[in-house]
């Protein structure tokens, strides 16, 4: 369906209330109407339309997203620009920020997760640092229908496909599978890049009379109206009826990056912007916004793909690799040369204008005329009920019985083999995880740890969320997710900075799902000022749902930590038999929400597992001491499956390697429970004494071997005994099995 | 057995960044003369022949061979090929 | 010794191929433009890997018929070094500079690890360092590093002893397990591993190192032999 706009006059959109189908409210065309002291005409109400849109104004999760905390000392930008700045000291900062093309995805699984890729990287390139690595968070159906299968391998070859070509690693990632997640696929992309202090720049139209440049990809008529499809309920026939997809093409934006890199050094440019979800308008109003300042665009200057394209259209378009700059003006040859070099057009369209107007020309007619405030800043803010889901409190009424479990050898093989825990190696295969060569440990490891050439330092970065837990309990589940995301970091050895948080839920007018919204962003908040850690940047995706089942509540949380020294780097792998292993934390019978309970009872259901953040915080300080004292040779957390997963995992780097264990109590428990704020690692002999001082609550549980068994006992009975080289080659073979 | 032809092509307004390069590429290798360029996919099958050949053939560019969201297609049924 | 890295737009292992030369072996080196195409002054030309061209119509086509391929092509008669890495062995083939094709993987899918790389032939100038079957651990990340040849060309490939470097398990269906070759003359050479990304221990292999080093070694020795004989 392509909107004919020149049929509907203002009239003919407010009888037939047409702005209903471009998802503004009744009111909301009120309050148009207000503003502007006129009906809007069909550019206009197209325009509001996508900036109000909860991609745009975040309308619904702003009173939420006001609860992160966001201030530190070393945070130099906060949420609100393209994305989040960390001071990492000695004048370099690192810029990152997560984004989600879950609706995108859904429709074209190749080109919604390629363009989701693109966009994040603009997002960092365009606050003018160099992408120096990508992270992804997914989520699928379970892994047996044809049409889950097929979502995932494309989603896979479209992050691959554009990652790959633009040069900037894919370091690593999660993904999961349930399924509530079956029509409504989650794609998160997350990109990181490092910037010199004083080549930070922000997207602004500052300067009256400064002249506004148009970079990159000619302007289509695709996905138009897709920040509003990405704030709507997912429909059921998705294939028809739907605005040309978004094709991404990596080459252009590897042209971009380039030449926009070598622009942001130059004094002429005065700002710039990404053109993302609602393309054009976005850029230009919220640069303008921003700066206090008005801007006149003419259409008729603006590179066009396809004839005949109306201002709504050309406004509203989702072309992709596409960048809006400000120039000084006088100034206009010396970039649009830049550009050119790298075989890039660059052609002016529009100024700065001292009117706080957004004003837009086509055949020298004025086609709109927008406060700009009204269209960025003074987007409305909803305030939605929440109410406790029903759910909850029946699950809170469950007790925590331990499962029986009848072979504990044969479940561990089973829990290997959940598609959710095991080897992800299919998926990273296909990324190139070590161009820019920067990657010291890359996908596969607890967090992704890449090297900062020049220095002694190196990041570490992990995509981190239970949403089973969430779903049980969002508060809860909130507070899991940011730790389980630092435990991450301090595992790898890195000290824990800063977040971004990518929020995927269903429909927030349901009072149930503003609910787990509401309770898991301040179990998150909770989480990020008991561990000092701010969200910096971020992203919101609602309306992920389908036929009234919304998804798991997925508040995916990205983290980077950061290396003082190459010296602290600390895989997550046994690394040598004689070492002695230890478990940190006590375990207790904690079954809701578990990988278990998934086998065992396939649903998810009672108390998700408990967490103090306190101990949480406490005991990640001491791990990090003892790291940085050099007294641990790896660590681990232990997540989904346990510590017997996590003792498999461990193991899986070299075949010849295995462990004697020694449990304690009930063996369902000790292996398979998932109670938070526990890490396995394995220090040197010598070592004991010391590590038993800085770790107060590390208890010693085995040692490794070189007879490549996994052998458990309880008391002096064999728990399990398992060939390493078995338990590995079924983890490894799961995905590709169910592939086939 | 009949041969069959299947040509898919990119709908319509839907960007083909290889054919805008190509594009590019022999404009520079000086073929002046070539306005646009876009890339599709040619596909030859081998088909049973039957009463319900043509629906046979659109299943299967519905089903798999074409992606409706970004491609069309067209195809040709040609002579009979003896085994 | 002076390298040159050819920047194709949408190269993009360039920059760690200067990495590799400047910064790890200390060897001075120059990014260079395609576009800018006096190459005289270079001692050796790097062809580095990524996606020239976005790999359009096929992987390395559009590159090999730039127009610095003429100076390359020069450079490579006058018997000098040229060595292309992954998408530079792409674009060698394409413009003829080495025989056969990369064809995508027999697994269609890209892929990216490490490979376990035989030496086959220690008698070129870069590889002079290598033992003949000593084993490399270099990373391999390409989608079409399937290599292609029609028998006859193996034969002679075989005969003239061109066969650098063999995978020690076939990753992507290549002819004969070829993950290198060099061209007859024996200073043109082809490879689908990344040998610049193995000269840091740091990042997981330093095997890449001593190749580099060969080509030094052995332009430092002709260079001294020509000046020893004026």
């Amino acid at each position: 369906m392509m909107l004919q706009t020149r049929e509907f006059n203002p009239e003919k959109i407010e009888q037939e209330k047409l702005y209903q189908t471009m998802g503004l409210s009744e009111s909301e065309f009120e309050m148009i109407q207000q503003i502007l002291g006129r009906l809007p005409n069909i550019t206009e109400t197209g325009i509001f339309s996508v900036m109000w849109s909860e991609h745009c104004s975040y309308k619904t999760s702003k009173p939420l997203l006001r609860k992160f905390p966001t201030k530190a000392p070393h945070v130099l930008q906060g949420p609100g620009e393209g994305a989040g700045i960390i001071d990492i000291g000695d004048n370099q900062a690192v810029v990152f920020k997560i984004e989600s093309h879950n609706h995108p995805s859904a429709v074209e699984p190749y080109q919604g997760a390629a363009t989701g890729v693109g966009g994040i990287i603009r997002d960092v390139f365009s606050m003018g640092a160099r992408p120096i690595a990508l992270m992804n968070s997914l989520r699928f159906g379970n892994l047996t229908s044809n049409r889950v299968k097929y979502l995932f391998s494309e989603v896979v070859s479209g992050i691959a496909g554009y990652g790959n070509c633009v040069g900037v690693p894919t370091v690593g990632g999660e993904v999961q599978f349930d399924e509530s997640y079956e029509d409504n696929p989650l794609v998160n992309a997350m990109c990181i890049g490092l910037i010199n202090h004083n080549d930070i720049q922000k997207g602004v139209a500052a300067g009256i009379g400064n002249t506004v440049i148009y970079v990159g990809a000619p302007t289509g008529r695709d996905g138009i109206h897709g920040a509003t499809f990405a704030s709507d309920d997912l429909a059921e026939n998705v294939a028809k009826d739907r605005p040309a997809v978004q094709v991404g093409d990596p080459f252009m934006e590897k042209l971009l990056i380039e030449a926009c890199l070598e622009v942001i050094k130059s004094d002429a440019l005065v700002g710039m912007q990404d053109m993302g979800a609602a393309g054009l308008t976005s850029s230009a109003s919220e640069m303008a916004s921003k700066a206090g300042t008005g801007m006149e665009m003419n259409l008729d200057l603006v590179p066009q793909r396809e004839p005949n394209m109306t201002a709504y259209e050309l406004m509203l378009s989702e072309s992709q690799e596409r960048m809006l700059l400000v120039v000084q003006k006088g100034r206009e040859q010396e970039i649009i040369d830049i550009f050119n070099r790298y075989g890039l057009h660059a052609v002016v369209v529009g100024r700065v204008i001292e009117d706080k107007v957004f004003r837009i020309i086509q055949h020298g007619e004025i086609q709109a005329e927008i406060p700009v405030d009204a269209l960025a800043e003074n987007a409305p803010v909803y305030h939605l009920p929440a109410i406790e889901a029903k759910y909850f409190q029946e699950f809170q009424k469950i007790g925590n019985k331990v499962p029986s479990v009848g072979n504990f050898g044969d479940m561990l093989k089973r829990l290997l083999q959940q598609p959710t825990i095991a080897s992800k190696e299919w998926i990273f295969d296909q990324y190139d995880s070590m161009v820019q060569t920067n990657t010291i440990l890359g996908p596969g490891s607890d967090a992704a740890v890449i090297r900062i050439k020049g220095t002694d330092k190196a990041l570490a970065i992990t995509t981190d969320c239970n949403s089973r837990y969430i779903y049980l309990d969002p508060e809860t589940g909130g507070k899991i997710a940011g730790a389980e995301a630092a435990r991450n970091i301090v595992c790898s050895g890195a000290r824990p900075l800063a977040l971004t948080d990518g929020l995927n839920f269903g429909n927030p007018t349901n009072p149930e799902v503003f609910w787990q919204m509401e309770k898991s962003v301040e179990g998150m908040s909770k989480a990020c000022e008991t561990l000092g850690t701010p969200v910096i940047s971020g992203n919101v995706s609602l309306y992920n749902q389908s036929k009234g089942r919304a998804i798991f509540p997925t508040p995916i949380v990205g983290m980077v930590g950061l290396f003082e020294s190459l010296e602290h780097i600390t895989p997550s792998f046994f690394q040598e038999a004689g070492d002695v292993i230890y478990l940190i934390g006590e375990t207790k019978p904690e079954f809701g929400g578990s990988e278990l309970q998934n086998i065992l009872e396939g649903t998810y259901q009672g108390k998700a597992p408990v967490i103090d953040l306190e101990v949480e915080a406490k005991r990640q300080t001491q791990l990090l001491d003892a790291i940085h004292k050099g007294l641990i040779v790896s660590a681990h957390d232990l997540s989904e499956g346990g510590l017997g997963v996590a003792l498999a995992e461990s193991l899986f780097a070299d075949d010849a390697l295995g462990a004697i264990i020694q449990i304690r109590g009930d063996e369902t428990v000790a292996l398979f429970s998932e109670t938070q704020s526990r890490f396995l690692i394995s220090v040197k002999k010598e070592n004991k004494d010391a590590v038993e001082k800085v770790l107060t609550d590390a208890i010693p549980i085995g040692v490794i071997t070189a007879d490549g068994m996994l052998t458990i006992y309880n008391e002096s009975s064999i728990v399990l005994s398992e060939k390493v080289a078995e338990l590995r080659s079924l983890w490894k073979g799961a995905i590709p099995c169910l592939l086939k | 057995m009949r041969k069959v032809t299947v040509f898919i092509t990119l709908k319509q307004g839907v960007l083909d960044p290889q054919g805008n390069q190509v594009q590019e590429s022999l404009q520079s290798l000086g073929y002046n003369v070539v306005q646009d360029v876009r890339i599709g996919k040619y596909i030859e099958l081998l088909v049973e022949d039957g009463p319900d050949l043509e629906v046979r053939i659109q299943e299967m560019c519905d089903k798999l061979l074409v992606n409706p969201v970004m491609e069309d297609y067209y195809y040709e049924v040609k002579e009979d090929v003896h085994s | 010794m002076k390298f040159a890295v050819i920047v194709f737009p949408g190269s993009n292992c360039d920059q760690d191929m200067y990495h590799a030369v400047k910064e790890v072996i200390g060897e001075e080196g120059d990014l260079v433009w395609y576009q800018d195409s006096n190459l005289e002054n270079y001692d050796a030309i790097l062809l580095p890997g990524g996606f020239s061209y976005g790999d359009y119509l096929r992987s390395g086509a559009i590159a090999a018929n730039s127009k610095i391929m003429e100076q390359i092509k020069l450079h490579a008669a006058k018997g000098k070094p040229v060595l292309g890495v992954c998408n530079g062995f792409q674009i060698l083939t394409e413009a003829g500079l080495l025989p056969g094709a990369l064809l995508r993987n027999k697994g269609l899918s890209f892929m990216c690890h490490q490979e376990e790389i035989i030496v086959e032939n220690n008698e070129t100038l870069f590889t002079s360092g290598y033992q003949v079957g000593e084993v490399l651990r270099l990373p391999i990340a390409h989608g079409e590093g399937n290599y292609f040849c029609d028998q006859e060309t193996l034969r002679e490939l075989e005969k003239h002893n061109q066969i650098v470097f063999t995978y020690r398990t076939n990753p992507n269906g290549s002819t004969a397990n070829i993950a290198g070759i060099i061209n007859r003359a024996g200073n043109v050479l082809g490879m689908m591993p990344h040998p610049e990304r193995a000269v840091e221990t740091l990042l997981g292999s330093n095997d890449g190192l001593l190749l580099f080093q060969s080509i030094i070694r052995n332009w430092r020795e002709s260079y001294d032999a020509t000046n020893a004989r004026i």
